[in-house]
């Protein structure tokens, strides 16, 4: 199911853990999938010196995460910045179709994190971190269904192949 | 690498005399049962002694309330729509769980489109319909009960013969998914008092593909299928014989050797739960104490997510099965985990271990081992871990 380059990096995490001095902290957690991951970041001189992350998610969720610090490791604020989920899966050699939606949680931390240090240099206060959930089509030019793969609108709330409702996470069969 | 398989729910090998008398099949005994001649006859003599073995594996006098399909998704498809179909002059309200298999929520949310009413029962947090709920949810308009009779993702057997009554007394059909169930606890339909009754053939070392539908005699359903009068005229198309022929082989070695599988299952079930407090810390145990599968053991581990554990069993040879919602594909938490009380983080940490005839105890002593270390692992990776470290 998953590339030999994410086996590797979910068997073998890098760059996992806390940095207790952190210069700045990005976090996000999705309850659609249930993955969360914390990123921590040591800035010199603009630099990425030192990062390390930790997550709760499956397989692609670890994966995505090692890969982004690998990627981030060493690099300018503004380099950084411009490392996109789709590099990410890239980088990893793709990642199955109902999975690209974890690939979107290793950016999204790194770039939270940047924003929290840029604004805490520039003595802003800081926003409610938002993950930015923005959808990336890594498959091409078409939006998938998570539930059933089948084509549909992009940012459908409704999935007409096999009547599944996109908008709310659980649900059961209830009166009526 | 030697693999042990605790995912007998997902795939079980067949029996060595299911797979020869399957392979005599394919090789000497191709023809039609409908036909009108001998090499129809031989067909039409072993799809009758098939009949005979599955319908004793679930203790039923009449060998044609067995109706074969192409497994337990088509059989529940076949009972809820069947019903719904025959009925719907008379009625076109259904009840059913909120714990059941997809074949049959996705059954009913179809005919819902169809201007059918449906009523979910609640379970307790053992995952336990209350048949007063049943008895309440059931109105005029009500043509068919659906609850099933073992869950797959926890376990937990369901009160249906309680059921059954209620249903009996206010005239309305009641199927059970028992896919699960028979061919693993002893199942006697005239016992449970159903009209209707969904099974599949790899529950019990037949093959995958092949299936079976009771159907108790006098209650009237559609056929799901259209075309020739096979199968009583309940499902058209000629019979996948080889696969019948391997099921009712399996059907006759389950009715024999049940208490054996079960009291083995059990064995190896009770160490697992005795001896897992022993390698981890903070979990829960799925489903009921009693009225449980004996075969399998469902548990939320907290802090980490079932996917990654699945995979690094894999990578040591083990196979088991996790409910969590990344795993699944469908990126939603299990609705059964979600009934019985879990949260969304506890049910990303659900393992499911199904137990076969080929396990062994030691096999036990690996997975615990494995798992450990596994959990171990990602624990240490864990955000969630490491929030609630800081936190005592």
């Amino acid at each position: 199911m998953y590339s030999k380059t994410v086996m590797d990096h979910f068997k073998n995490p890098r760059n996992v853990g806390v940095i207790n001095d952190a210069d700045a902290v990005g976090e996000v957690g999705n309850p659609l999938c249930g993955d969360m991951m914390s990123i921590y970041l040591k800035i010199q001189d603009d630099h990425i010196n030192d990062i390390k992350f930790q997550t709760f998610g499956c397989g692609a969720a670890i994966a995505v995460s090692s890969m982004l610090t690998e990627m981030a490791k060493g690099k300018s604020l503004d380099d950084a910045k411009k490392i996109s989920n789709k590099d990410v899966a890239e980088a990893l050699e793709g990642l199955p179709k109902n999975k690209l939606h974890c690939s979107n949680l290793g950016a999204d931390a790194l770039h939270i994190a940047i924003k929290n240090y840029e604004d805490k240099k520039a003595g802003r206060s800081t926003d409610e971190p938002k993950r930015k959930e923005k959808h990336e089509h890594t498959h091409g030019d078409s939006c998938y269904c998570p539930y059933c793969d089948a084509e549909i609108e992009e940012g459908a709330v409704f999935c007409k192949a096999c009547q599944t409702d996109l908008k709310g996470q659980t649900k059961t069969l209830g009166e009526g | 690498m030697e693999i042990v398989n605790l995912d007998h729910m997902s795939a079980n090998p067949l029996l060595p005399e299911v797979q020869d008398a399957m392979i005599d099949a394919i090789k000497s005994n191709y023809g039609n049962p409908s036909s009108q001649h001998r090499i129809g006859d031989r067909a039409a003599e072993a799809l009758d002694q098939a009949r005979d073995s599955v319908a004793g594996l679930i203790n039923s006098s009449i060998p044609k309330e067995v109706v074969f399909t192409s497994g337990g998704t088509e059989s529940v498809n076949h009972a809820i729509k069947g019903v719904a179909f025959a009925r719907g002059d008379k009625g076109r309200h259904i009840v059913t769980s909120n714990i059941e298999h997809n074949a049959v929520l996705r059954s009913i949310r179809r005919l819902k489109m169809m201007d059918y009413k449906v009523t979910s029962v609640p379970v307790d947090q053992y995952g336990r319909v209350n048949p007063d709920d049943v008895a309440k949810a059931i109105t005029d308009e009500t043509i068919l009960v659906s609850i099933m009779h073992s869950n797959n993702e926890i376990g937990t057997i369901q009160p249906i013969e309680e059921i059954a009554r209620i249903t009996r007394e206010k005239k309305v059909l009641f199927h059970t998914d028992a896919v699960d169930s028979v061919g693993v606890v002893p199942i006697d339909v005239q016992k449970l008092g159903v009209d209707l009754l969904s099974f599949a053939s790899n529950t019990f070392y037949g093959p995958a593909g092949v299936g079976g539908l009771y159907v108790r005699r006098g209650v009237g359903i559609w056929p799901l299928l259209d075309g020739g009068v096979q199968e009583n005229n309940k499902r058209a198309g000629t019979e996948n014989l080889i696969g019948i022929i391997g099921m009712g082989v399996a059907a006759r070695l389950a009715a024999q050797d049940m208490e054996k599988r079960i009291a083995k299952a059990k064995k190896l079930r009770e160490k697992l739960l005795r001896e897992l407090p022993d390698y981890i810390d903070e979990y829960f145990i799925n489903g009921h104490p009693e009225h449980t599968l004996p075969n399998l053991a469902s548990i939320s581990i907290k802090y980490i997510e079932g996917e990654s554990v699945v995979l690094m069993l894999d990578e040591e040879g083990i196979a088991v099965s996790t409910r969590s919602a990344c795993a699944a594909g469908a990126l939603q938490a299990s609705h059964v985990l979600l009934s019985i009380g879990r949260d969304f983080a506890d049910a990303q940490g659900t393992m499911v271990i199904t137990f076969g005839e080929d396990n062994r105890e030691d096999d036990v002593d690996k997975f615990l081992k494995v798992l450990k270390s596994s959990v171990n692992t990602l624990r240490e990776i864990s955000p969630l871990f490491n929030k609630k470290a800081s936190a005592a």
